[in-house]
Order: C-alpha cells, then structure tokens, then sequence
C-alpha cells in the first residue's frame, strides 16, 4: 500500500538570486494507490519540475512530499530508500542506457537495491516481459538497438526496481504512432497487472483520456484541475482557453455544437463520440 | 552543476562594450604587463583606482566584483602572510621568532592588490564580452600565423563550437545524473574510488551523446557547405572605429600617468 501526498508543494529555480523562477507553488493532492493518472500542461508549466519532486531529485522549496505518510526530506539518509519506492522515468529515458548488455543494463537498478543475483535475474526477465523485449535481445549491447528498443529497454530498467508508483515523463516523444502505442499499451498492461500507481506526463490529451482515469491538469506552475477524466474533460472550454489541446473528439463535438447540432460535449472516446452523433441526427430527423 | 559559470558575459551597452573585441582583449593584455612592471604601492592603488573606474564605466556592481574575488581570498591570505613573515627589514613588531618587518607589510600589500587587479580586469574582459566575441578576436589576432600554415580559422571554429556546448553538456550531465538517481545511483557516498566507479553510469552516456552530437552538427555544417574557414565573411565584421583609438589613448595616457607616479614616490 503506497500513497504519495503532496502538501503545498512549491519549487523555485535560483531561490534567492535575482533571476530567480517559480515553477511549480502550492500543489495540494495526494496520488491513490493504484490510479493511473495523466498529467498536462504547457511547455513550461511545471510539470517536469513537479515529478522531479515526487522521487526526490528535487527538494521542494516550500511544503512537502509525503510517501506512506512519511516526509521524504525528513531523514535525509532514508531518501534513497525512500526514492525507490517511486520509479522514475524522465523524457528520453534511452540516454540513460550505458552498459555492455541490455541485461546488465536493466539490472543495474536492482543492483543498487543490494538484491541476490537471483532475484535480480527474476526481475530482469519480469521487466523485459512487461516491455516485450525477447529474449535474444538482452544479451545485445544497448547502442544497436532501435529507437523504441531502446526507449523499452530503458523503461525496463526502472520497471525492474519495483517501484510502488511509477512515474513516466512524456515516454513517448519522438516516437512514430505505432512506437507510442506501444509504449502506452505496455504501460496499460503493466498497470492492469500489477495494480500500482502510474503517472503519466503527456502532451496528447487523447492519450490521457483513452489511457489515464484521472487527470491532472498544470497551469503556470499551479494546480488547474485534478479530477477523474470525465470531470476535467466537462472542463473542455476552459481547457481551451488556457490554450490546451483537448482530445480530439471532445473537439469535434465543440464544433458540432456551435454549428447547431444538440450533442453531447463532455465526451472523449471516439464510440461515445459516435452514439452521440447518431441520437443527435435521430433527433432531427425523429 | 549550475552554479558553474563560463564566460559570465553581461549584456549591456557601456562603452567598455562597444570597443572592438581585439582592443578589449589588448588593452587587458597590456594592462596585466604593466601590473607586473609597477613595483611602488601608490602605483598599484592607482591601477586599483583605474579599474574600478573602468567598472563604473560598465556599471557592475561592485557586489559582484567582490563575488568573483571570494575564491582568491586564500591565495590573497597565503602569500600576504608569506611576504610578511619572511621578508627581512626593519621590525615592526615580533612575537616568539617571528617578526613582522615594514617591508614585508608593504609587499604583502602590494601583492595582494597586484592579485586583486589582476582578476578583476580578466573578470572585466569576461564580462563585457561574449565567448564568440573573443573567439572572433584571437581569430584576427592570430590571423598573420596562418601565412606559416597554422590552420587559424579552422582552431578559431573549434574554440567556438566548445563554447557552445559546455552549457548543452552541463545540462545533459545535469539530465542523466538525475536519470541515474532515480535508477539507485549512490553518486555521494562512498570512498574516492567507489565515488570514481559510480560515474561510469554518468561518462558513458554523456561520451554517447557528445559523439552523437558532434556527428550531428558536422552533418549540418556539411548540408550548408561549410568547407573550412577560408573566404568566410562574418555577420559582424570587426571594426576599429573613433571609439576604440579614444580607448587606446586613454589607457596609454592613464599608463604614463601612473609610471610617473611611480618616479615620484620613489
């Protein structure tokens, strides 16, 4: 059972200089085990700066993380233990790979657990199944892999520490269409399997509602809205406005509407789309 | 790792900007000579005086000149105390075996402002003037050398590129060490071997991504037919202009004032 709460959380770049930046101020939730949460925003908008927080690698400036209660800043010689309780993957995680193998490099997280070089085994191969890397692969050097071998690989590694919440920052940029689905339904399978929090950072919002049951949605450095999909997503106006993509069917539907037709607009999957569509046409002509 | 700053360049519009990077970069080469030619005190506070000057030209705060000196401090500390213990003369003051002579307090003085100016105007040439701009400046300083097939401009590109990417490499070792945090990597416990083991993890990727970039760029330079620094015109051509000979001629006018200021205190 693993919560992160986070409790007036804010983070300034510079603190104290006369350059300094806020990225992210007073950010009040709390992470429920097992959800599979989206997170968007601007370029800008502290959402990188956010995740940053969540495992650790930034201390925030003011208000605090908390993981299962405890203030990870606490005990600063408990934050490495701590941090291993959230996996985090940052954008372009395939810079990351450095070792001879592919199966070396995925075990290097479980290493730095200080497992048995059986259960470091065990997790490589669970790992490497999760992201669909064969077999034959593993024993590879990372550096002749594809692009998105090598992003999987590189998920892999963190995927093989275990973490209670797992935490993915935009792990689909510069992937071609088929790469990101890919990723995304490994990420979906894994969350269906193993019942444990994911946190995703995206820029499409259709990913987030196809994928995500919550949303967390960031603007300039502030908490916009945090709510189930459909509750942001009855939002869709607003959205906009902030200048945020909304999925694209809800956008369909916008459209539809202003020209005239009595649809449904706080909708997000293209078969919702369609019933709405069809009853609205049934509406006309009935 | 931020908090490393190259080439601390401050934008600005002073007349110390405005000079052509090459009489810059001269007058701060004529100007570290002459600190090691004066040899009396009155001379060296006058050469204090003179850059300050040159600061409120600039119009940096001085808090920041002081910032840049706080790492020198030690240096300053260690030779003053050096110059004062060991040189001989007539005694001051003493305690136990040691004595304080007049000459050793004058040398430690003298030293210690000769190593003050000595930093604040290289800080001042850093600060007025931006990495290219000093690249484009050695470029036409060591222009005559490429008669004796030194390969100037070609050395001239290389300088310029590496400026350019220590801040993209700063960021990328900033990336991956966050990366490789978030893996378990202990990167600040440990002994000074398992501290040197525990950066594989970092240099690897960081040497991959340097030689991919590299790639890359050469690529790029190649696509808009770059062959070699010959016949290349520049966007900003340097020039000597009115402004820049009123510069030399104060500074050597200041020079001269200050020799003589020497011949009187002696």
């Amino acid at each position: 059972m693993s919560t992160l709460r986070l409790d007036n959380v804010g983070f300034t770049y510079q603190k104290g200089m006369p350059d300094e930046k806020t990225a992210v101020s007073g950010v009040s939730l709390t992470f429920e085990e097992g959800d599979f949460v989206g997170i968007i925003g601007h370029t800008g908008s502290g959402k990188s700066t956010l995740i940053q927080m969540l495992n650790g690698l930034l201390k925030p400036t003011t208000g605090s993380v908390y993981i299962d209660g405890d203030d990870i800043w606490d005990d600063k010689s408990k934050l490495r233990e701590k941090r291993f309780k959230v996996g985090l993957v940052l954008q372009y995680p395939e810079y990351q790979l450095f070792e001879e193998t592919v199966r070396k490099d995925i075990a290097f997280g479980p290493k730095n657990l200080g497992l048995s070089d059986e259960e470091i085994d065990s997790r490589v191969r669970e790992a490497a199944g999760f992201l669909r890397i064969p077999e034959k692969l593993l024993d590879r050097s990372p550096f002749d892999l594809s692009g998105g071998e090598k992003r999987r690989a590189a998920i892999a590694g963190v995927l093989a520490m275990r973490p209670e919440v797992l935490v993915l920052d935009e792990p689909t940029a510069g992937l071609d269409p088929r790469g990101r689905r890919d990723i995304l339904d490994v990420i979906k399978n894994y969350h269906e399997a193993e019942k444990k929090t994911v946190i995703l950072v995206s820029h499409s919002m259709d990913d987030v509602a196809r994928y995500a049951n919550k949303v967390l949605v960031m603007n300039n450095g502030t908490l916009l809205y945090y709510d189930s999909v459909g509750e942001v997503f009855k939002h869709a106006l607003e959205l906009r406005e902030t200048g945020l993509n909304i999925p694209t069917v809800t956008g369909i539907l916008l459209t539809l509407r202003e020209r005239g037709l009595d649809v449904d607009t706080d909708i997000y999957t293209p078969a919702a789309a369609a019933q709405t569509i069809t009853d609205a046409f049934r509406g006309i002509s009935g | 790792m931020r908090d490393i700053t190259l080439g601390q360049y401050i934008n600005g519009d002073s007349v110390i900007h405005r000079l052509d990077p090459r009489v810059r970069l001269i007058l701060t080469l004529a100007y570290i000579v002459i600190l090691f030619m004066f040899n009396t005190l009155l001379q060296m506070v006058l050469a204090l005086v003179m850059i300050l000057l040159a600061y409120a030209l600039v119009k940096i705060p001085v808090k920041m000149l002081l910032k840049s000196l706080k790492p020198i401090i030690p240096i300053i500390l260690f030779t003053s105390v050096l110059n004062m213990f060991f040189i001989k003369g007539d005694v001051v003051f003493s305690f136990w075996k040691i004595a304080v002579t007049k000459q050793g307090l004058y040398y430690a003085a003298m030293m210690s402002l000769r190593v003050i100016c000595l930093l604040a105007g290289s800080s001042l040439l850093t600060y007025t003037s931006t990495p290219i701009q000093l690249t484009s400046a050695l470029e036409s300083l060591f222009k005559p050398l490429s008669k004796l097939g030194l390969p100037v401009n070609d050395l001239a590109m290389m300088m310029t590129i590496a400026l350019r990417f220590i801040p993209t490499l700063l960021e990328e070792t900033d990336k991956i060490m966050a990366a490789q945090k978030s893996r378990g990597a202990n990167l600040d416990t440990g002994n000074f071997i398992q501290r040197a083991k525990a950066l594989t993890p970092i240099l690897i990727p960081l040497f991959v991504s340097a030689f991919r970039r590299a790639d890359e760029l050469a690529l790029a330079m190649e696509c808009r037919c770059y062959n070699g620094g010959e016949g290349r015109t520049r966007l900003n051509a340097l020039k000597i202009r009115r402004l820049d000979y009123i510069a030399v001629t104060v500074f050597t006018v200041c020079c001269v004032l200050l020799f003589m200021a020497g011949r009187l205190a002696v």
